[in-house]
C-alpha cells in the first residue's frame, strides 16, 4: 500500500506578484516558489501518490528539488497524510484558566441616551436595577474585585483592570480610589497592572485628565464622528446632541494625556456608515491616535441594524482605508486604523483560536453589585451570571459557557477558512441575534471573510516589500479595549 | 527552507522547529556556512513516501510508515549511516541515480559490490 498525500486546508492567494498560501490549521503564511506551487497544484484533485506528482513534474524541475520541495511542504503542514489531516480542535475542559483582564462596570447608569445602546435599548439583556445602590459600584466591591484579579491571575506577571459603564466617569471617585488600591496591591504582589477605561467624554475635567495621565490609564472614547453623525444617535435624554460638549474636552485630553495613546471607538449603524469621512475627521481634525470601528450589536429588525448592503458598503470603505494603510506602511509609517492593525497583528502572530474571545476564560466582567459575568457586556444579565466577587466564581457554569462557545460546537464554522481567527464571533452579538451565546454569527460571515481577505493580502504585500514594518508588532501588546 | 518562505511569525516558528528537529535535507548537504551541524536524530517520519526512519515519534518502530527493513534508501540519502548502506558521499555517489521516487523506483537501486 502506498501512502498518499493530500493538501491541508489552505487558502492560496497572490500579492505583490507573488504566490502565497495561508495554511488554515496553523494560520501560517508561506510564500511559494514555482516548484512548490506546482507541487501543490499536483494535489488539487485529492489524495495522490506523491511519486506520481513528482513524476508528472520531472520534466520541469529536477527530481532532487521536487523531493526537497515536497519535504518542505510536508514539514510545514501544507500537505499531509489523510489520517493527519487537520480536524477541528475538540473541546477540553480548561481548569482554572488564569484571569488576565477584569472589567469593572463601575456603574450601569449613563448620562447619554444613545439610541442604539445595548445596555438600555430594545436589546438589553439586563434585569432592571432595583435601587440606586445597585447602579454604582462601591469601593469595597471594587477593591474586592482587584483582590480577585490578583488571586486568579497569580501566575501572570501583567494584569489588566478596565473600567467600563454605563458612563464610567459618573463613578470617578471609585475609579480613582481603585486605581490607587490596585497599584499598591500589585506592587506588594510584584506584578504590573495596566489600567484602561472607556468613556463618552462628556464628564472629562482637568482634574480627571491629570489623573489619567499620571496613572498611565489607557483611554478609549466612544464617539461617532463629525457633528452630524455624532448627534444622530449619541444624544442626551432630551434629544440634544453631545458633540459640542465633548469636542473641547477631547481636545484637552488629547493635548495633555501624553502617557498612553488615546483611541476612538465608533459604532457603525445603517445610518452612520461614512467610515472614511469619520476616520479623517477623528484623526486629522480631532487628533486621535487610533480609531476603531464596530458595527452596532442589535437584533436584525431595528432600524439602525446593518443589513447586507450595509456590510458591503462597510467593506468597500474599510478596503479604501486599507489601501491608505498599505501606502503608509510601505513608507514605514503607521496609520491608526485599529481594525486593520488588530487583524494584521493576528495574522502576523498566526493566531488559531478555538474561542472567539477571552470572555469566560482570561476575561470576566463584574457588575456594580459584584456579580461576575462572562464579560462586561453580560453584566447584570441574570442568565449569564457566574457567581459573585465575594462568594467566588461558579466554575461549573463557566465550564458550561466555555463548552457552548467552543468552536467544536459551531458546525457552520468548521469549513470556513477564517475559523482560526473569527471562531464564530462575539458571544454577546450571538445572544442578541440568536438568543444563544454559542451560535455562530452567521449574519456577518461574508463581511468577516471579506475583511480578513483584504487584511491577508495587505499583510503579504507589506511582508514582501517592507518586512521591517512588522517589527513593531512583535513588541505591541494586544490592547484589549472592550467594545 | 529553499522552496517556501516563512512569512508570518507562526510560519517562522514552524521553520525553526523543522531546523531544530534536524532538517534532514540540510544535513545531507553538509554543514551550512561552515558552522557545526546539529546532530541528526530523526524522530518519526518526515517524508511519507520515504521508507521509514529508524524510530517513530514514540521511539519505537511500530509507528513507522513502512517496515523498518525498508529504510535502506533513506539511510543513504538523508541520514549518514554509512555502515549499513553504500555511502554516497565518497564511494557510491550514483548508487540511487536510477531511483527517482523511492516508492516507485526502489527496484532500480544499484547493487554494490564493495
Ligand atoms: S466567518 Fe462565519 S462561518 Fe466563518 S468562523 Fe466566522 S462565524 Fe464562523
Ligand atoms: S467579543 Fe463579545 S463576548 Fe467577547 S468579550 Fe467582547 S463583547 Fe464580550
Amino acid at each position: 500500500m502506498t501512502t498518499r498525500l493530500q493538501l491541508s486546508d489552505m487558502k492560496r492567494f497572490s500579492a505583490a506578484g507573488k504566490a502565497f498560501a495561508f495554511l488554515i490549521p496553523s494560520s501560517s503564511v508561506i510564500g511559494l516558489d514555482d516548484l512548490s506551487a506546482a507541487l501543490l497544484d499536483g494535489f488539487k484533485d485529492g489524495p495522490r501518490n506523491p511519486a506520481t506528482v513528482v513524476d508528472a513534474l520531472a520534466e520541469r524541475f529536477s527530481r532532487d528539488d521536487l523531493v526537497e520541495g515536497l519535504s518542505e511542504l510536508h514539514q510545514t503542514g501544507a500537505v499531509t497524510t489523510p489520517e493527519h489531516a487537520a480536524t477541528i480542535p475538540v473541546y477540553k475542559q480548561t481548569e482554572a484558566a488564569p484571569l488576565s483582564t477584569l472589567v469593572l462596570n463601575v456603574t450601569n447608569k449613563c448620562n447619554l441616551s444613545c439610541k442604539y445602546c445595548y445596555e438600555y435599548g430594545e436589546d438589553k439583556l439586563t434585569a432592571p436595577a432595583t435601587s440606586a445602590a445597585t447602579r454604582f459600584m462601591d469601593e469595597a466591591t471594587a477593591f474586592e474585585s482587584v483582590d480577585f484579579l490578583l488571586q486568579r491571575g497569580a501566575h501572570l506577571p501583567r494584569l489588566t483592570l478596565t473600567f467600563f459603564g454605563g458612563e464610567t466617569l459618573l463613578n470617578f471617585k471609585v475609579v480613582s480610589a481603585t486605581v490607587e488600591y490596585a497599584r499598591r496591591r500589585a506592587r506588594e504582589a510584584g506584578k504590573t497592572i495596566d489600567f484602561s477605561l472607556t468613556t463618552n467624554a462628556t464628564l472629562l475635567t482637568e482634574e480627571i485628565v491629570g489623573f489619567l495621565t499620571g496613572n498611565h490609564v489607557g483611554v478609549t472614547i466612544s464617539i461617532d464622528g463629525p457633528k452630524d453623525l455624532q448627534d444622530r444617535f449619541r444624544t442626551y435624554s432630551n434629544g440634544e446632541g453631545s458633540y459640542d460638549r465633548i469636542l473641547p474636552r477631547i481636545k484637552a485630553l488629547l493635548k495633555n494625556h501624553r502617557t498612553r495613546p488615546v483611541g476612538a471607538r465608533v459604532t457603525l449603524t445603517s445610518q452612520v456608515m461614512d467610515v472614511v469621512r469619520i476616520f479623517d475627521h477623528l484623526t486629522e481634525e480631532i487628533g486621535f491616535y487610533e480609531v476603531g470601528f464596530a458595527p452596532v450589536t442589535t437584533s436584525a429588525n431595528t432600524l439602525y441594524s446593518i443589513q447586507n448592503a450595509g456590510f458591503d458598503s462597510m467593506l468597500d470603505q474599510f478596503t479604501n482605508l486599507s489601501r491608505r494603510y498599505l501606502d503608509r506602511a510601505l513608507k514605514g509609517e503607521y496609520m491608526g486604523f485599529s481594525n486593520m492593525t488588530d487583524q494584521l497583528q493576528e495574522i502576523h502572530t498566526g493566531v488559531t483560536k478555538s474561542y472567539a474571545c477571552g470572555a469566560g476564560l482570561g476575561l470576566l466582567g463584574v457588575s456594580p453589585t459584584g456579580d461576575i459575568a462572562l464579560c462586561h457586556r453580560f453584566v447584570d444579565s441574570p442568565d449569564h451570571k457566574l457567581g459573585n466577587i465575594r462568594t467566588g466564581l461558579d466554575e461549573e457554569k463557566r465550564h458550561d459557557f466555555n463548552r457552548r462557545t467552543h468552536l467544536s460546537n459551531k458546525a457552520e464554522c468548521h469549513t470556513c477558512w477564517v475559523r482560526g481567527m473569527c471562531s464564530g464571533g462575539c458571544y454577546h452579538e450571538a445572544q442578541v441575534r440568536y438568543g444563544d451565546i454559542g451560535h455562530a454569527n452567521l449574519h456577518y460571515c461574508d463581511w468577516i471573510r471579506g475583511w480578513i481577505d483584504v487584511c491577508l493580502h495587505t499583510y503579504a504585500e507589506i511582508a514582501e516589500k517592507t518586512p521591517s514594518f512588522f517589527d513593531r508588532f512583535d513588541e505591541r501588546q494586544g490592547v484589549g479595549v472592550p467594545a | 527552507m529553499r522552496h517556501l518562505k516563512a512569512v508570518n511569525r507562526k510560519a517562522r516558528r514552524i521553520e525553526q522547529l523543522m531546523t531544530a528537529n534536524g532538517d534532514v535535507y540540510a544535513l545531507a548537504q553538509g554543514p551550512a556556512g561552515g558552522g557545526q551541524t546539529t546532530p541528526h536524530y530523526p524522530m518519526g517520519c518526515s517524508l511519507v513516501f520515504s521508507p521509514g526512519w529508524e524510530v517513530d515519534s514514540a521511539g519505537g518502530t511500530a509507528g513507522l510508515c513502512q517496515p523498518v527493513e525498508r529504510d535502506l534508501y533513506d539511510c543513504y540519502i538523508t541520514c549518514f549511516w554509512p555502515a549499513q548502506v553504500p555511502d554516497h558521499l565518497n564511494n557510491y555517489p550514483d548508487w540511487t541515480k536510477k531511483c527517482g521516487a523511492a516508492a516507485k523506483d526502489w527496484r532500480n537501486i544499484d547493487l554494490v559490490f564493495p
